[in-house]
């Protein structure tokens, strides 16, 4: 059980919430002194099922492919051609985009799972949630294309490309290489990481404020502030489905932003 | 009076994201309602410039709490 859940069990909820509630409890209490602490928590849980989900699911899928595909084909590939089409072949082409689909296909719907968690009822929270797995991410998106990019050009030139925007006058290249050369190299993982971070975990605040106000607002005493509470909850609900939104839009954007940044390493001209 | 100060930054922090998504968003429904047709090409286009300008409400809410 989560801390949250028992939290709730005792009628103790700790209302305004902040970091400690991204603070998840050992599964077995035994292991909390030996090396295995923080082992087997909810977001690890998170993680190890969403790499299962998405594993099974394919093998099962794919596993006698047919001309006319079953459902479950048709689902598998409508979801690999989605990226293919509208992000991979869409910014490189026909030969290089689908060279880059596999890999933008698997991210997408590995951070499309992963960020799930947050609105399954029992879990209702997302590893991402937590800065070090969306950071992985980004930095894995930034070996990906540093290595694309110098392995396309070289690394003398490929920093020429990235570093030094063509067409400025060269009075402000004192100013210019330095920012591009920290826009570029620097802050793209960072800021990648941090955008699909800070998503789920303002989400998860969004949803436990309402959701714990409305307990706060049930154990008030007073009949007409219990009465609120539905509101509480209501608010609770719309915010759950607002959160599949932003789920799939920033899964989507995390996409978007590597196969543009891919597609900026393998290009001629900045 | 309780709380912190920090609620109060990332209130004035988010008044530039804001108007900035208002702005991508009021350009895209323009676009739009003058060439139906270009939505599909410009649609990525929005929600990368949507997702470039959140990000700096967000880095704001991050901040109250790394501050605090």
């Amino acid at each position: 059980m989560t801390d949250s859940a028992m939290v709730l069990a005792e009628g103790d909820s700790h209302f305004p919430p902040g970091i400690d509630s991204f603070n998840f409890a050992d599964w077995f209490s035994g292991l909390s002194d030996t090396a295995l602490t923080h082992m087997f928590t909810t977001i690890t849980f998170g993680v190890w099922a969403s790499v299962a989900v998405l594993i099974v699911f394919f093998l099962w899928a794919y596993r006698k492919p047919q001309i006319v595909p079953s459902k479950k084909q048709w689902l598998a590939e409508s979801a690999y051609g989605f990226i293919r089409n509208t992000v991979a072949i869409d910014l490189m082409g026909k030969k290089t985009g689908v060279r880059f689909a596999p890999y933008l296909a698997t991210l997408f719907l590995f951070i499309l799972v992963m960020n799930f968690w947050a609105i399954v009822p029992g879990i209702q929270v997302s590893p991402n949630s937590h800065i070090a797995f969306p950071l992985m991410l980004g930095v894995l998106s930034w070996v990906i294309y540093m290595f694309i990019g110098i392995k396309q050009h070289g690394f003398v030139k490929f920093m020429k490309i990235t570093c030094v925007p063509p067409g400025a006058p060269w009075f402000i290249y004192p100013l210019l290489v330095p920012i591009e050369f920290l826009q570029n190299i620097i802050l793209r993982p960072v800021t990648l990481a941090l955008r699909l971070f800070a998503n789920m975990f303002a989400g998860h605040l969004i949803l436990l404020v309402f959701i714990l106000g409305g307990f706060e607002l049930l154990n008030s005493g007073n009949l007409l502030i219990q009465g609120l509470s539905v509101f509480s909850f209501a608010m609770g609900i719309g915010m759950t489905f607002f959160e599949l939104i932003v789920i799939a839009l920033q899964a989507y954007v995390f996409t978007l932003l590597t196969g543009m940044y891919i597609q900026g390493s393998l290009a001629d001209e900045h | 009076m309780e709380g912190t100060l920090n609620v109060v930054g990332y209130g004035l922090a988010a008044i530039g994201p804001g108007i900035g998504v208002a702005l991508i968003f009021a350009a895209w429904i323009t676009a739009t309602a003058r060439q139906p047709e270009s939505a599909g090409i410009t649609r990525p286009m929005l929600f990368m410039g949507f997702a470039l300008v959140e990000v700096l409400a967000l880095f704001g809410l991050v901040l109250a709490f790394a501050l605090s």
